[in-house]
């Protein structure tokens, strides 16, 4: 049984005159106990949404409209405010997009590690907390010492580091990681990743990587979810994704990203820009940019199923549905 | 600005606090008064001269000190619980709670305060208590949209939604997470709220109704003015008047340092420092051109 299991999972939001957006739809995914999944698709396309909706932190204007989230069987989305608030960080927790955003400016690192600790009596007393806390902190490479510092007083990569260390807090199951290395330097990046693939294997994380850099997906996730406005547009294996992508928007993407191997060649990009969710196309949601040769009337008309075409390998696109 | 303003009102807190050591004689004593004592000029038995009783005008204003920073201090603290409580839940809540609650807000700070005080000491009696109570109850409104504002938009930080992923309750949230980040602003607002709170009272007390058993400025300034002392007995009259400026300049004083402090936006902007303008500002044009341009 999968870890985590979400299936079908929608997600609208209510605009002001009370319309819904549907910013995701019929998205699903599956991680398997320490095992390690990418999100990976541009800025708007839900990806943070999905996250968030499984959580049930969505902000007050979204709506999960359908689907379920198989917590280790059992529904996320049945279980009440309260139960669910010992699931959030004690089974499954979350590094937060921008280090500097999620820590609280005004009290210490420390206080903020021990507030998860004791929120969820995993120790009942400040000491040990607080030792819990420096042991944490060391095991993301900050000394103990510096627990007792603000966060203004941290690094960017410190910082970053640190919300991982609060997010490893309650010993979680699995580890939500939303672009944990957005605004950090390549170096920092690397530093990050490796502590990530470090924690991942030692303490049997499952991953799930949110972010828009191909080459983390490449180096550390076993599978890989490709999104694109809304829904997802291809689901495989890395191995497949990387060297058999059948969607034309995985292909298109894989070419906006240096070959080593053709250090010469000219980067592509992708004309045009993501679809507005008050605007969507009727058809593939990829139509309007899609590039692809084979292109036909269908695309345009009616959304493409994700199809499995071979084992483990499924897109959505009718003119790679076409080809098995 | 703010330590001569801490310095003044250090020196009235002490002179309130050790007050029967500092006064010369206890305003609450009776005492027996032949007619030439009454009114009489400042002279150095008695620097500040004699009331209509006889009794000595420093101490009395020395002894008012103690009900003028009791009214301000309970009150303005009783101010900024309510208000920092109710803008806390208005701002973290919003929706229903906090528009049913900015409406109260609004309604309470449209009815004119005074008169309504004037209605409520009334009805209720003069005593310490009562005009405590009226002017904390009446005087949140404001802090209550100053928090509300603040707590909108600390609330979508994401800290905010780590914390409620970590598993802390929204009381929490707001006590722990949202109520530190606009303590600063709300010090600074109760500090300038005391001044209010002190002028109210002696407001009150200026319209007779003041705790008639106590000695306050407010109440010093409604004897002088109704025995129609204003031309007569200028001793009567300006000390507890100066004394009300005094605590009310030193809090404002203070108040809009701390503002300062905790409110970085509103230090002036390099650009503006005087020495680095370029052009000439309105102050400094010549005198010709400004009649010129401006109607007589």
């Amino acid at each position: 049984m999968s870890i985590l299991d979400v299936r079908d999972l929608s997600v609208d939001y209510l605009t002001e005159d009370g319309v819904a957006l549907h910013a995701v739809e019929n998205l699903s995914l599956r991680v398997e106990r320490g095992c390690s999944l990418g999100l990976v698709g541009e800025s708007g396309c839900g990806k943070t949404t999905v996250m968030m909706g499984l959580l049930r932190l969505l902000p007050e204007e979204g709506r999960i409209v359908n689907g379920q989230v198989l917590f280790d069987g059992k529904d996320l989305l049945q279980r009440s405010e309260a139960e669910m608030r010992k699931v959030r960080w004690r089974e499954i927790s979350m590094v937060f997009q921008g280090a500097m955003n999620a820590l609280n400016p005004v009290r210490t690192i420390e206080s903020q590690i021990v507030e998860a600790l004791l929120l969820h009596h995993i120790v009942n007393d400040g000491q040990a907390a607080r030792r819990r806390a420096g042991e944490l902190l060391e095991l993301v490479g900050i000394p103990a010492t510096r627990g007792s510092q603000y966060p203004h007083q941290y690094s960017g990569g410190m910082r970053q580091r640190a919300v991982i260390a609060m997010a490893l807090a309650c010993n979680p199951r699995v580890l939500i990681a939303d672009e944990p290395t957005t605004a950090l330097d390549v170096m920092i990046q690397a530093q990050i990743l490796e502590l990530l693939e470090r924690l991942q294997a030692d303490l049997n994380l499952a991953l799930v990587l949110v972010t828009h850099d191909l080459g983390m997906v490449a180096e550390m996730c076993a599978d890989v979810l490709v999104m694109y406005g809304g829904v997802a547009a291809e689901y495989a294996s890395s191995d497949v994704i990387f060297n058999n992508p059948q969607h034309p928007y995985t292909q298109r993407l894989l070419q906006a990203f240096p070959d080593l191997e053709e250090p010469g060649s000219t980067l592509a990009s992708i004309p045009g820009t993501p679809p507005r969710l008050d605007d969507l196309p009727p058809g593939c949601r990829f139509e309007p940019r899609c590039q692809c040769e084979w292109r036909e009337a269908i695309c345009a008309h009616r959304p493409p199923p994700l199809v499995e075409i071979e084992p483990g390998h499924r897109v959505a696109c009718h003119w790679a549905a076409r080809m098995v | 600005m703010g330590v001569i303003g801490a310095l003044m009102l250090l020196l009235v807190v002490s002179v309130a606090v050790f007050a029967p050591w500092v006064a010369p004689y206890d305003p609450y004593e009776r005492v027996q008064v032949t007619p030439e004592q009454i009114l009489t000029p400042p002279d150095p038995q008695h620097l500040l001269g004699r009331d209509d009783a006889g009794k000595d005008v420093l101490s009395q204003l020395i002894y008012g000190s103690r009900v003028s920073l009791t009214v301000g201090f309970t009150a303005s603290f009783m101010a900024m619980v309510i208000g920092t409580t109710v803008g806390l839940v208005a701002g973290y809540f919003g929706g229903r709670i906090g528009n049913v609650l900015m409406r109260v807000v609004d309604f309470l700070m449209v009815i004119p305060e005074l008169p309504l005080m004037l209605v409520i000491i009334a009805v209720m009696g003069r005593g310490l208590l009562n005009i405590i109570l009226v002017i904390g109850l009446l005087g949140w409104t404001y802090t209550a949209r100053l928090v509300r504002s603040q707590v909108l938009s600390v609330k979508e930080r994401q800290f905010v939604l780590r914390a409620r992923s970590v598993g802390a309750s929204s009381v929490r949230i707001m006590t722990r997470h949202i109520f530190p980040q606009v303590l600063p602003l709300v010090i600074a607002q109760a500090v300038l709220d005391i001044s209010v709170a002190i002028l109210a009272e002696s407001t009150l007390a200026f319209l007779g109704l003041g705790d008639p058993t106590l000695v306050s400025w407010g109440n010093m300034l409604n004897f002088a003015f109704e025995r129609g002392m204003s031309r007569r007995a200028w001793w009567f009259l300006l000390p507890p008047g100066f004394a009300i400026v005094w605590v009310s300049l030193s809090l404002v004083l203070i108040g809009n340092t701390l503002d300062e402090i905790v409110n970085p936006r509103l230090r002036t902007h390099h650009l503006f420092d005087p020495r680095r303008m370029i052009a000439p500002t309105l102050a400094v044009r010549p005198a010709q051109e400004r009649e010129a341009t401006e109607p007589t």
